[in-house]
Order: structure tokens, then sequence, then C-alpha cells
């Protein structure tokens, strides 16, 4: 790219046009090209952003040795431990679960420090100013994050099945639905159980806050589930439970754990469906409030 | 070329910016000044699209900012030091923002070079003086080479040749044709760069005039005088029809006097002066004068116009 050199501030400008080419308003004409900005170029701007802070590399970081370390420690303690055919029936992608389940707090926090990290240093002022259209910088956001946690996530759950398969020697092989499943869907799922921590950040604005509810939004239910022990609320203990995040991960596993509750890729919509919405609202929440 | 047209801005009750007309030419330096808390700094950022307006209507070059395509050449804006993450880098900080624009990677070692950041600029921001952080604020905006420059209080927390610095690059970036619009508290500050000043106090639009017209309709001039012989001065410029007001430590002063007729007179008396000097009411006095109207406007209904400033207000203002 080879540009024309721009005038120093304190240097003579012997290429100022005194205001007679361009503008009706006169004034300065700056020898830097004009470019009608798109959602491409706030990509790359998010893009810069997202890899050049430490917390990308520690969040990303941690989840890798919990996703991996966990996933291949269950799989040598499950293999040790197993007798001649108590594995027989198991789907061996499911001991990946665990390893996930902690993991996915930290997508969570990636998730809103990418958009809630900007209201707490200021630098959001510096976005806005740059790319005024608040919807577009948004959706560079959560398209940048997503990209990033999805191949992240999916790398991992990727390395963790095959590590799976290839230990638990008594285990059944997957079918290609249970393959999809259990590393394509199940990244999906977290890469937007990340997208939905990334826009809660942008309405909360408040990086620990946004972490907190969203920790308290994944473990709350089963927690109440797991107290309520009168039979009048087991209607309730057992929507909760069903619909509860981790049993949703769950989901991506297992064929059919029970009648009720989400079923085979049934997570995935309603995580999509909810992402949605909490897009659309924080867009139009955007809108309204000042930065 | 910024234009405000009944720009309003209110938080409930409280009414920050109230019915703001004014515009802001290209080719001078417009001074944008008040106390703190008058609505500068809301009213910068209603210009940057940041504050939704109540009322009212900011156009940067005939368009809305959230219109403009490219803003960041358009209008460059520091609108405070830290509005930056801390933990990245200043070159990667200004890369995002050029990135943003489809401005040139090259701009950003340009503009690191001429605030003086190069050597830092792998540096992480939250390691940076308040300053350095000042000087990156002015790196983002002059990246995209702007027509217009808005700076929000750019001095605060630099050094004397920081300022030396700042208000050059003012004067020059004006120089170029461009519309520089800079706030400030201090009125000493403004004189020595603005061209052009739009005073608001409580909201309200105070002045807007040249530099000039405002130091003469606003500033008293007198003539300071000391003699030994005061009784026989007093009495020939009572003669003379000169009013002479007494200051304290035994000098004079004559309001409006011109120099030359009260060294004259007292030559023609054979009276020895000590001190003959034509003075200006500071610049900071006038505009203290401007914004306690706007003040004593609301003081009148319950508080005594005479009020004890609160500890601490002022400091800024000497």
């Amino acid at each position: 790219m080879s540009t024309p050199q721009p005038p120093m501030p304190q240097a003579a400008v012997p290429d100022w046009q005194g205001g007679t080419a361009g503008s009706p308003y006169g004034g300065y004409t700056s020898p830097i090209p004009v470019v009608r900005t798109h959602l491409g170029h706030a990509i790359a701007s998010e893009w810069t952003k997202i890899r050049s802070v430490r917390s990308t590399m520690w969040t990303l970081g941690v989840f890798l040795v919990l996703v991996v370390g966990i996933g291949l420690l269950v799989a040598a303690l499950v293999e040790a431990n197993a007798s001649e055919g108590s594995l027989a029936g198991d789907n061996p992608l499911s001991f990946g679960v665990f390893g996930l389940l902690l993991g996915s707090i930290c997508i969570i926090t990636l998730g809103v420090l990418t958009t809630a990290s900007e209201y707490g240093t200021g630098m959001i002022r510096t976005t806005m100013t740059a790319c005024p259209s608040r919807s577009r910088v948004l959706a560079a956001k959560a398209i940048v994050f997503f990209a990033v946690a999805f191949s992240v996530t999916f790398v991992s759950v990727l390395l963790v099945a095959l590590a799976d398969v290839s230990i638990l020697s008594g285990a059944r092989s997957p079918s290609t639905q249970e393959w999809l499943k259990g590393t394509l869907g199940i990244s999906l799922y977290v890469a937007l159980l990340g997208l939905i921590s990334l826009v809660l950040g942008s309405v909360i604005r408040h990086s620990a806050g946004a972490i907190t509810i969203m920790i308290g939004l994944v473990l709350a239910p089963l927690v109440l589930a797991l107290f309520m022990f009168t039979e009048s609320l087991s209607g309730l203990r057992d929507a909760l439970f069903n619909y509860s995040i981790p049993s949703q991960m769950s989901v991506f596993y297992t064929t059919s754990l029970t009648n009720d509750g989400p079923t085979g890729w049934d997570p995935l919509w309603i995580a999509l469906g909810v992402t949605a919405a909490a897009f659309a609202g924080a867009v139009s929440l955007l809108q309204k409030r000042d930065v | 070329m910024i234009e405000l047209e009944g720009l309003t801005k209110r938080y409930g009750e409280k009414v920050a910016v109230d019915n703001l007309t004014f515009t802001v030419r290209p080719g001078i330096v417009t001074g944008f000044l008040g106390p703190n808390g008058a609505g500068k700094s809301t009213t910068m950022r209603m210009m940057l699209g940041l504050d939704r307006p109540t009322a009212g209507d900011v156009r940067i070059d005939g368009k809305h900012y959230d219109r403009l395509k490219d803003p960041l050449t358009y209008i460059g804006a520091l609108l405070d030091a830290k509005a930056v993450h801390g933990g990245r880098s200043a070159y990667n900080h200004l890369l995002c923002l050029a990135q943003s624009n489809g401005i040139p990677k090259s701009r950003v070692a340009e503009v690191l070079d001429t605030v003086g950041l190069t050597a830092v600029a792998k540096k992480k921001a939250k390691g940076f003086s308040l300053g350095m952080g000042q000087r990156l604020g002015i790196a983002g905006a002059l990246l995209g080479d702007p027509r217009i420059l808005m700076f929000d209080e750019p001095v605060n927390g630099l050094d004397p040749e920081g300022i030396h610095w700042i208000r050059n690059l003012m004067k020059s970036l004006a120089a170029q044709g461009r519309t520089v619009f800079v706030s400030s508290h201090l009125m000493s500050e403004m004189a020595l760069t603005a061209d052009h000043l739009v005073v608001i106090g409580q909201g309200r639009l105070l002045a807007d005039t040249s530099m000039a017209d405002f130091i003469d309709r606003n500033s008293r001039s007198y003539v300071r005088v000391r003699t030994p012989q005061r009784e026989r001065l007093l009495d020939v410029l009572h003669q003379a029809g000169v009013t002479v007001v007494e200051a304290g430590s035994g000098a004079l002063e004559v309001d409006g006097g011109k120099a030359e007729q009260i060294g004259e007179l007292a030559a023609q008396h054979q009276i020895v002066l000590h001190e003959l000097s034509p003075q200006q009411a500071s610049l900071e006095e006038a505009f203290m004068q401007l914004t306690a109207e706007s003040v004593e406007y609301h003081a009148h209904t319950d508080t005594p116009v005479d009020q004890p400033r609160p500890w601490g207000e002022g400091w800024n203002r000497s």
C-alpha cells in the first residue's frame, strides 16, 4: 500500500489546497484517501483489540488447560478403573463434558470482558467515536469473539474426543451423529454461551457484575433444583434441572436421558434463540443510552 | 465546521446544556471556556454522537456525526486521556482505531512520531504517565489527519514543555485550515492559543466572540501610579477631572486613563513618579466576572450573592 505521506502537523503543508478542493465547508483537505467504512473495518479493528490484550490469552489458556487437562485425566481415570465390559454401552465422547463445564466459565469471562471492559477503561468512548454505528460495533465484537471462542473450543473438544476414543478401549464407537453433536454441536453451544455473556456485558457495562450474573445463570438452576425436596415443587424442579445449562450441555453426549427436557440438538436452538433475543435487546439499548 | 443549534441535554431535572447555538469555524482555534461543571464535556460528547441531545442538533460539516462514513478523517477528538484499554500497547491502540476507519497502517507510526511516543510504542498504556496518556490521546485524534480537531482540556497533566508543544500544535493545525475546538477552564491558557471564544456557564451560552473583542469588552484597563507626593498628585488629577481609585500599598489606579496624560500632568507640576504603568485586568478576572454573573443570576432566590466559595474551588484559576 503506497499512500502519499501525510504532512506532519507542525511542518509546513505544501499540499494544502486552501479549501478550494473538496469540502464546501472549506478548510483543510487531507491527503489520506477517503474510505467508506463498513463492517469489515470494524471486524479488523475488533480482531486487533481481542488479540492485543493479555486477558484473552489468559482466559483461553486456562480454558485449554481445563478442557484438555481434565478431559485426558478423566479418560485415564475411567480406563484405569473400568472392569471388563462395564463401558460397553457408553459414548466415549461423553467424558469430555467435565472439563468443558469448568472451561465454559473462561469463555463466559472472555465474552463479558470483550464488551464490558471497554466501559471500565473508557475505551468505549474512543471506539464509538471511531465507529458511530453502535450496532456495527456490537456485531463486529460478536463475530470476532464467536469465531475465536468457537475455534478454540472446537479444537480442544476435538482433541479430547480423539483421545477419549483411543484411550477408552472398552467403549463403543460413536455414530456420526454423536461425533457431530459431541464436537461441532457442543463447541457451537459453548461459543453461544460466550456470546450471550458478551451481549450481557454490553448491557450491564460492568465486568464483575456481568460475569457473576452469567455464572449464576449457569449454576443457580441446578443448585436450586437440588434443594427442592417437596413433591409440590417437583414440576419446577424437573424443569430447572432439565433446562439448566450443565444438563443441556450433557444432552450433546447422550441419546436420551429423560423423556421431557431438551433432546438432540434442542439446546443449540434454545441458545440460538436466547442469543438472538438478547442481541436485539442489547442493540436497542445501545441506541437509546448514552455511551 | 461544527454547527450547534439549540443543543440541550437534560439529566432528569438537571439541565446540563441549555439551548446552545454557535458555530465553530475552520482556520482558527476556538476556545470553549467555562468553569468546571459548566457542561463543556457534555457538549463535546454530544458533538461526537456519544450522548444523545434532549433537544437541538449538532452538525459536522453539515452532517450528523453518526452519518459520517469515516469519522476519524472528519474529526479527531481527545476526550479524556484515559479512554484507553490499559493492557493494550500504544501501537495496538492506534492500530485498532486506524483499522476501524480504513486508515493506512503507516499513519500509526507517523502519529506516534508526531507526539513523541515512538520509543514507548510497544509499551502498555497503563504504565503511561498522565502526560504520555494525553499524548497518546492526541495521537489518536491526529490519526485520520482530520479537518476538525477537538480537545477536551488538553493541557491537563502536561509539563511546561508539553503545554508549550500542544499550544504550538493547535496553532499550526488551525493555520493549515483545520477547525480546532479546544475546551478549558483556564482563561489564561485560552488567551495564549484561542482566536475565538465561546464561553458557557451552567450550560448556557455566555459569550461567542473573538478573543480581541472579549478582552475589550470584559476587561478593565487602568493606569497604576506610585508617587511619594501622593496628596499633590491627587489634587492635580482632581483638577484635571481624572477619577482616581486608591489601591492598596500606596498605589493609585486611574480607570481608563492614559499613561501619557498622567505622566505629562505630573511633569508639569514637578511631581516625582515611582511607577506609571498601564494595566489590563487579567482575562482570568474578566472570565470570572462573566461566569460569576451566571452564578449570581441563580443565587438571587435563596442564597446570598457573596457566599464563600467551597473549599478548594478556584485553585486552578489563580
